[in-house]
C-alpha cells in the first residue's frame, strides 16, 4: 500500500492517535480482565469458588493474550497490518503477567504455600500443571531478556531463544486441554486450531506463497485504483444528488 | 411445593462470611500480590455462624406447625403435607460443623455450585437453568429384581420414610468439597420394603429425561438420561440415603429436587439426581460417566487419596469457602463404616 506518491501527503498528516491507536488500544485493553476480576470481587461476586473464577479468568486471558502476540506477525503477512507488531512484545509481556498472576494464584490461594502438598499433589501427578510451569519458565526466560539491551547482548541467540515463545504457546494449549474436563474439551480444542493457523502462516513455504500472492495483487491494484479514480472523477459532477 | 426467592431468604449471616473471604481475595484480584493478606490459618464461617440466631427444631411438631404458618404468611402458599424435617422457613441444620469438627458450607454455596449436567456444566448455571424445573407429579418406579415392585410418588416418599438429617461431606471428583446437611431417607429402608430378590446384585438409578426443561439433554454431553448404579450391599449401607431436602427445607432444582441419592464414601457424580427409575438387577450398571470415558471413571468411584484420576491426584482437596488444600481421606472419612465392603477388593483396579 506504501509507495505510491498519492499516500505520501496522508501518512505526514496523521496525527499522534492516527499512528499509536492500536498501542492505546492495546495497553487499556489488556487491564479489562483484572479490573473485571478487582470489581467483581468487591462487589461479592467472583463465584462460590473465587479461585477457580481466578484461575480461569487469568489463565484464559494468558493464553489469548499469547496468540494475538504471535497473531501479530501473520497479520502484516497476510494484510500487510504493520500496527500489530508495534504492539507484539507488550502483549507477550502482559500474557506473561497474567501467566504470573494464574501461577500465584496456584501457589498461594489453592495450595497457600504448602509446599509438601504442591510437590506431592501438584507437580507429581497433574501433568498438566508440569507443562503449565514449563511454559511459564519459559516464559519467564523471554520477559527477562525482552529489552533492547538483551537484544543487543544476545545477537542471534536472542532470535533463538525468542523462537521458543511457539514451543510455549504449544505447552499452554495442552496445559489448558489436559486440565479441562471431557465436556468443556472443546475450548482448548478451540485455542489449538487458532494456534496452528497462527503458526501455519509461519511456515516458510506457506508464507513465501503468500508474500508473492499479495505482490501480485499488489501491482494490479493501483491501476484498477487509478481507473475507479478516474471514471469516479468523469461521473461524479452528472450523478444527481441523494441517487 | 413453596417456590421462593433462593438467594434472598438466605440470612446475612450465611453469606458474610463470603463476602469476608472475598474482600481477602481482592489485593491478589487487583494484581498486588500482597501475600500477607493471605493468612495462614485458613477462612472458616465458624465463628459467623455461631452467633446465627438458634432456629426453631423441626422435631417438635408445635415448631413445625409455626414454620408452616410463617411459610404462608411469606409466600401465600401452603406448606401443609411436608414433614416437619423438611419444613423450615429459614435454612437450618441441627449442628454447625460435621462430626470431624469442619463448618458446613452454606446455604447459598451448596445451592449455588452445582455439577447438573442437563442443565449446564457451568457449575453456577443450574441455579438459574433450573428454576422453572417442575417436580409435582413426581414418581419413582422401582423395578427389576424385587418382590412388591411399586411406584411412589414423591409425597409418599415423603410419608412412608421418615425424613432425617445426615450431615454429610461430598467430595467431588474435581477435588472439591463441602459439608452439606442434607434431609433424607435410608435407601435400604426403600429396598427392604420392595424386597429384593436373592438374584439382585447391583442396583440402578436412571434420572428423568424432559428435553424441553433440561436444555443439555438436546446435546451429546453424556448419554442420556443420566444413569448411575450401587451393588446391592452399598445401596443398603446405613449411610446411603436418598435426600429430599437440605438445610431443613426441600432439595432446590438445582441440586436434584425432588429426591436424589446420595453416598458420601463415594465421588460426588454418583450420588445421582432427579430420580425417577430403580432398577434392581444382576447386571453391574454402566453408568454415564463410565460410559462417557471408561478409563477415567469406574464404577465404584470410592474416594480414595491414593488412586488418582488419570490427569489429576486425588490426594488433596479444597473445602469450598476455605483457601488451601487439606488431606483426602479415605472413603471421604467414612473408612469405618463402609470398608469392610471392600474387603479383598483390589481398589486400584476397581476405581
Amino acid at each position: 500500500m506504501s509507495g505510491t506518491p498519492n499516500q505520501a501527503k496522508p501518512i505526514s498528516q496523521k496525527n499522534w492517535l492516527q499512528e499509536n491507536w492500536l498501542r492505546v488500544v492495546a495497553h487499556l485493553g489488556v487491564w479489562g480482565p483484572l479490573v473485571w476480576l478487582a470489581w467483581h470481587a468487591w462487589t461479592n461476586d467472583l463465584g462460590v469458588d473465587p479461585v477457580v473464577t481466578l484461575y480461569n479468568v487469568l489463565g484464559r486471558t494468558a493464553l489469548i493474550l499469547l496468540l494475538l502476540c504471535l497473531s501479530a506477525t501473520p497479520l502484516y503477512i497476510l494484510f500487510g497490518f504493520r500496527a500489530g507488531l508495534t504492539v507484539r512484545r507488550a502483549l507477550g509481556l502482559y500474557a506473561f503477567m497474567y501467566a504470573a498472576l494464574h501461577f500465584t494464584n496456584f501457589v498461594a490461594l489453592d495450595y497457600m504455600f504448602d509446599l509438601q502438598y504442591i510437590l506431592a499433589d501438584g507437580i507429581q501427578t497433574k501433568p498438566y500443571i508440569l507443562v503449565g510451569l514449563g511454559a511459564l519458565l519459559i516464559l519467564v526466560a523471554l520477559a527477562i531478556t525482552s529489552t533492547k539491551g538483551w537484544m543487543k547482548r544476545l545477537k542471534r541467540n536472542w532470535t533463538r531463544l525468542h523462537w521458543l515463545i511457539y514451543p510455549t504457546a504449544m505447552l499452554v494449549v495442552l496445559h489448558f486441554y489436559w486440565s479441562a474436563k471431557a465436556a468443556a474439551k472443546w475450548e482448548p480444542l478451540l485455542y489449538a486450531v487458532v494456534l496452528a493457523a497462527i503458526l501455519l502462516v509461519r511456515v516458510p513455504p506457506i508464507r513465501k506463497a503468500i508474500v508473492n500472492f499479495r505482490q501480485r495483487r499488489k501491482r494490479v491494484v493501483p491501476k484498477r485504483a487509478a481507473v475507479s479514480a478516474a471514471e469516479r472523477a468523469a461521473f461524479i459532477t452528472p450523478t444527481q444528488p441523494g441517487e | 411445593m413453596v417456590k421462593r426467592n433462593l438467594r434472598s431468604d438466605v440470612p446475612m449471616v450465611f453469606t458474610m462470611n463470603r463476602r469476608q473471604f472475598l474482600v481477602q481475595a481482592v489485593p491478589v484480584a487487583a494484581g498486588a500480590l500482597i501475600l500477607a493478606a493471605c493468612s495462614p490459618g485458613t477462612q472458616t464461617d465458624a465463628p459467623t455462624r455461631a452467633s446465627a440466631p438458634a432456629l426453631p427444631n423441626a422435631n417438635a411438631s408445635g415448631a413445625a406447625a409455626a414454620n408452616s404458618g410463617a411459610n404462608a404468611g411469606t409466600s401465600g402458599a401452603s406448606v401443609g403435607g411436608l414433614p416437619a424435617a423438611l419444613a423450615h422457613a429459614q435454612p437450618y441444620s441441627s449442628v454447625t460443623t460435621d462430626e470431624l469438627g469442619d463448618p458446613l458450607n452454606t446455604f447459598d454455596q451448596i445451592t449455588h455450585y452445582n455439577n447438573y449436567y442437563e442443565f449446564s456444566t457451568d457449575k453456577e448455571g443450574p441455579a438459574q437453568l433450573a428454576k422453572n424445573f417442575t417436580t409435582r407429579p413426581w414418581g419413582v418406579q422401582v423395578t427389576g429384581m424385587v418382590n412388591k415392585p411399586r411406584t411412589f410418588s414423591i409425597d409418599e416418599l415423603y410419608t412412608l420414610f421418615k425424613q432425617e438429617e445426615y450431615v454429610y461431606r461430598l467430595r467431588c471428583v474435581e477435588a472439591w468439597s463441602m459439608a452439606i446437611p442434607w434431609v433424607g431417607f435410608h435407601l435400604g429402608d426403600l429396598l427392604k420394603m420392595v424386597e429384593p430378590k436373592p438374584e439382585a446384585k447391583y442396583v440402578k438409578f436412571i434420572s428423568v429425561l424432559r428435553k424441553d426443561q433440561m436444555p443439555n439433554q438436546n446435546f451429546p454431553i453424556l448419554s442420556w438420561p443420566y444413569v448411575e448404579g450401587l451393588r446391592v450391599d452399598e445401596a443398603m449401607n446405613n449411610l446411603t440415603i436418598l435426600a429430599t431436602g437440605m438445610y431443613g427445607e426441600p432439595l432446590t432444582n438445582q441440586q436434584g429436587a425432588p429426591i436424589r441419592l446420595v453416598v458420601p464414601w463415594k465421588y460426588g457424580f454418583k450420588s445421582i439426581k432427579a430420580i425417577v427409575q430403580i432398577e434392581l438387577t444382576d447386571q453391574m450398571p454402566t453408568s454415564a460417566w463410565m460410559d462417557a470415558a471408561p478409563n477415567e471413571y469406574g464404577f465404584y468411584a470410592n474416594v480414595n487419596p491414593k488412586v488418582d484420576h488419570p490427569r489429576w491426584s486425588q490426594a488433596t482437596e479444597r473445602r469450598i469457602g476455605q483457601l488451601g488444600r487439606r488431606p483426602t481421606l479415605m472413603f471421604n472419612g467414612y473408612e469405618q463404616q463402609v470398608a469392610s465392603l471392600y474387603e479383598g477388593l483390589d481398589l486400584r483396579a476397581n476405581f
